[in-house]
């Protein structure tokens, strides 16, 4: 028997044909760097997708959970892909504890519509992800994708606190729990972060909620130079002020900076306009609170010699955040040809900076620059024409970006590229020497290797 | 145990390093728990290498393995439930790194949690996580158990402040996982290890971040006539939004003890008193805590004091964390219970508490980290007496299942260990266990080290099992 011809007839039988797509435009909404799956599911809960999963595994069928699929192209293009699976319709808020400040929601919800109901109790989650009008909770969290408020509330570890999901073998299982404070069995659900669905199907989450700000508010300082900037920078890291985002950007990544606002009809800080570094600080907190840091900023900017400095108006704090928030959106489509990185080191020193933008700036390739804190910094290699040696340069830049982040303790993750450069690239970069500690947890979670097979580190 | 072994652990590692004598084996069956366990050698490695070298002997004559540190553990985590050997990391107590610039500090396993702080504090930099046995514990035994403290409360638990790991599986390998500035691509490994109870592998080094002292602290002492009073300020500091550094709540019976033997300045006749502090920007910690009288005024608190300088802050403190000891005092053991519940609940959860100490006729005192519902009933009891020692444990069980009816969980921070594995199936199905037991496998096959903890024996875990001819000793009746 062909298991594979008469496949949504089969998958129609196990969940109902209502829940089932193998229309050319369907597969295509969820084709991943052009591959596209023999079929879509739509499971309406999580036993659905626990018998989904069975099925796949039986049949030996490769399956990747999808949300909103705006993230779906990171990582390397799965090696085998059969099986789309919608998680959109589990979109539930099954718990919610406001004066717990706690929280159980479904994998599908999106993250605006949490963030809704959250807001009603005058609370958040603070996951600032890009992708925001979209995204749902579950791919934030298998995404791993860095929030822009990661420096005041962590990243999701630090508010993750359970999770239910389908393991390899079609088991529903669980970790952690509803309260905040827990250490009882294995933190399976610290796993999921970022894994790319190549462990387990996600169903629920918990989180812990947070108190919105009572008022937020932003400041943009200029700089003549990548060392000054870097200085002030690392200055306000060190200054013990509560500030909730600190971004240093170039002069390329504020033009771009400013064409998005624009695009969306928010107010451009004048500060963008200029040539030069920008280090961007946005903070919250009580009336008090923000009128200290606002001094704090505008002295210590005066005193790292800025030849600009700019506070912005709650709006434009809103607006500008919102803004770097989406910036991995934005970058990946700011020219016809774009390699997107993400690169950590040890330390940014301002020769570290110079010379990673050097390479990155080989003609006839431009590039912008964004460093977060926590030493993450995004860099954008951005290709104007698909021609044979610009693709050349372009590769060729990403390849020694790889080594020279190596050589400098660091790593590199290619978080966007042009198909024919993934097919050429390993956008994860070499195997650490963990990597035989993280098959282990692959096996265990995926005996039968059905989640997503080769989209992760190393090939896994 | 095998007679060559002990011989061959005494040349790997010089007779010094190697106590097998039964009189010496007696100091380490015991740790901070009610629970027993005998290891058959105990051993101390200087090195990594040492570390590998023991595990592999162990292997080779098939025993089981159990690391320890200071033995504070309060889940019998460090208790060798499987007989074995037993290696104690105190002396791999170097600090091997500090890198102020970074916030780093690479450690060995056995360094005191204080220590790191000591060694950081001259830079404005400390250890956030600090377990009521700071100045003992070791941060091995912190990462084994993702140990808590009174600050977990806005900082997190260990794993919050762990950036890499180096480890010894068991078969002697030694590998590295996560990384010193955080962030490498790929599965969040430090995040299973970190809290894993030394069942997947034993941690020689430990790469921890530090944090930054806030610019203001200020510490509140809200005293009630009423503990029902006193835990509705709880819920409603939590409702409110507020995070305080810390919330800890003390019932009468339990500061009485306290105030008898520390003298720390709780007053005598109350029937509860908060313990909170405020930390961060001046602005900010005087806000907040002005916020937090309020609301314990609002909820007929008799007197809000606040420390008026470090002294006295240090003096409130010390209170706290010698609490455990100053009930000490009143018998001769105590069994200190860590459960969770939704910080919503916290009235019930103490009526119920209450309720059960009538039930089995023991007066249970309360000191716990009350905002974030981690719960610490102390029920006093003498070890002697085997039927009030069946109540006691009765008395704790009921408390634990009270949790978990509540939306709880069976431990806060003190781990499953030996002492709560059995009720594990409260909170996990089948299916759990399994994909538990599969990560299990992954990394320790053979269950050589650490058997018998965190996974129930009598369901089904064969695979997690004890060896039937080693000691174990367990104290429960």
């Amino acid at each position: 028997m062909n298991s594979v011809a008469n496949l949504p007839n089969r998958l129609e039988k196990l969940v109902g044909s209502d829940r089932v797509r193998a229309s050319e435009s369907a597969l295509r909404e969820f084709a991943i760097s052009g591959r596209a799956p023999m079929a879509v599911l739509k499971p309406r809960s999580a036993e659905e997708v626990a018998e989904i999963v069975s099925f796949a595994a039986a049949e030996k069928l490769a399956v990747v959970p999808c949300g909103s699929c705006s993230k779906l192209e990171l990582g390397m293009p799965p090696q085998r892909y059969d099986l789309a699976m919608d998680m959109t319709d589990l979109r539930q808020i099954e718990h919610y504890d406001p004066g717990d400040l706690t929280l159980s929601v479904d994998a599908g919800l999106p993250l605006n519509e949490l963030a809704k109901a959250l807001a009603a109790k005058n609370q958040f989650l603070p996951l600032a992800v890009p992708c925001g009008e979209t995204s749902t909770v579950g791919g934030a969290i298998a995404s791993g994708i860095d929030s822009t408020l990661r420096q005041q509330y962590g990243t999701p570890r630090d508010s993750l606190i359970g999770a239910e999901f389908v393991d390899g073998t079609g088991k529903q299982c669980k970790s952690g729990g509803r309260v905040v404070k827990n250490v009882t069995g294995y933190d399976l659900h610290k796993l999921l972060i970022g894994s790319l669905g190549t462990l387990a199907v996600i169903t629920r989450l918990n989180f812990r909620t947070f108190p919105l700000p009572d008022l937020q508010g932003a400041h943009l300082a200029g700089f003549p130079t990548l060392e000054a900037a870097l200085n002030f920078h690392a200055s306000l890291l060190k200054s013990g002020l509560p500030l909730s985002n600190t971004e240093l950007f170039d002069s390329d990544f504020s033009a771009l900076l400013a064409g998005f606002l624009n695009k969306e009809g928010a107010s451009v800080p004048e500060s963008l306009a200029n040539h030069g570094w920008q280090v961007f600080a946005s903070f919250e907190g009580s009336a008090p609170v923000m009128e200290r840091i606002h001094r704090e900023l505008r002295e210590r900017s005066v005193q790292a010699q800025a030849v600009r400095s700019e506070t912005l108006s709650t709006r434009s704090c809103q607006q500008v955040s919102e803004a770097l928030r989406e910036a991995f959106q934005w970058l990946r489509r700011a020219a016809p040809s774009v390699a997107l990185l993400r690169i950590v080191l040890p330390q940014f020193a301002p020769g570290d900076a110079t010379e990673l933008l050097h390479v990155a700036h080989q003609s006839p390739l431009r590039s912008a620059f964004v460093l977060h804190a926590c030493n993450v910094a995004y860099l954008a290699l951005l290709a104007d024409s698909e021609d044979v040696s610009t693709n050349a340069v372009l590769e060729h830049g990403v390849a020694e970006l790889f080594s020279r982040v190596e050589a400098k303790k660091g790593s590199t993750t290619v978080l966007h590229a042009p198909v024919w450069l993934k097919d050429r690239i390993n956008v994860w970069g070499a195997r650490r020497a963990d990597f035989p500690m993280m098959q282990r947890v692959k096996q265990a979670f995926d005996p039968h290797h059905i989640f997503a097979p080769g989209r992760f580190v190393g090939g896994i | 145990m095998d007679p060559a072994l002990i011989r061959e652990l005494k040349s790997l590692l010089a007779p010094a390093n190697v106590l097998s004598q039964k009189e010496d084996l007696l100091l380490y069956e015991f740790d901070g728990s009610v629970e027993k366990g005998r290891p058959e050698v105990v051993v101390f490695p200087h090195t990594t290498e040492d570390v590998s070298r023991i595990v592999k002997l162990a292997a080779k004559y098939q025993v089981p393995v159990v690391g320890r540190g200071a033995g504070t553990g309060l889940s019998g985590g460090a208790l060798a439930r499987g007989g074995g050997v037993m290696i104690v990391f105190a002396r791999m107590n170097r600090i091997l790194e500090l890198d102020l610039e970074n916030r780093r500090v690479v450690v060995q396993p056995g360094v005191v949690n204080l220590d790191i702080t000591r060694a950081a504090e001259h830079a404005g930099l400390y250890f956030a996580p600090d377990p009521s046995s700071q100045k003992s514990c070791t941060i091995g035994g912190n990462v084994a158990e993702n140990s808590g403290g009174p600050h977990t409360l806005a900082y997190g638990l260990t794993t919050n402040h762990v950036a890499a790991l180096e480890l010894v599986l068991p078969d002697g390998e030694i590998v590295r996982v996560g990384s010193r500035h955080g962030d490498a691509p790929g599965y969040d490994l430090c995040g299973l290890f970190v809290g894993s109870e030394g069942t997947l592998a034993l941690v020689t080094e430990i790469t921890v971040k530090l944090s930054r002292k806030a610019e203001a602290v200020k510490t509140l002492l809200a005293i009630f006539d009423a503990v029902r009073d006193a835990s509705q300020t709880v819920v409603e500091i939590t409702a409110r939004g507020i995070t305080p550094a810390a919330c800890e709540m003390l019932d009468g019976w339990t500061l009485r003890a306290v105030e008898d033997y520390i003298h720390a300045g709780f007053p005598r006749d109350s029937a509860a008193v908060l313990l909170i502090e405020v930390e961060g920007l001046r602005e900010a910690a005087e806000s907040q805590a002005a916020s937090i009288a309020e609301i314990c005024n609002s909820n007929h608190a008799r007197e809000v004091r606040t420390a008026r300088d470090e002294h006295e802050r240090d003096l409130l403190w010390k209170g706290r964390r010698n609490a455990f000891g100053a009930l000490g005092r009143l018998a001769p053991s105590n069994y200190v219970l860590d459960g969770v519940i939704p910080r919503s609940k916290l009235p019930e959860a103490l009526e119920q508490i209450h309720a059960t100490g009538e039930k089995y006729g023991f007066q249970i005192g309360n000191i716990f980290h009350a905002g974030d519902g981690n719960l610490h009933p102390i029920v006093l009891y003498d070890p002697r007496d085997t039927e009030q020692f069946k109540r006691a444990i009765a008395a704790a069980q009921e408390i634990i299942r009270m949790c978990v009816s509540l939306g709880g969980a069976l431990t806060g921070e003190h781990g499953v260990g030996m002492e709560k594995n059995e009720l594990m199936p409260l909170l996990f199905s089948d299916s759990d266990f399994d994909l538990m037991q599969r990560i299990h496998d992954a990394f320790n096959p053979d269950s050589s080290l650490n058997p018998g903890k965190i996974f129930p024996l009598s369901k089904g875990c064969g695979e997690i099992r004890v060896r039937k001819s080693g000691q174990t000793a367990g104290a429960r009746p």
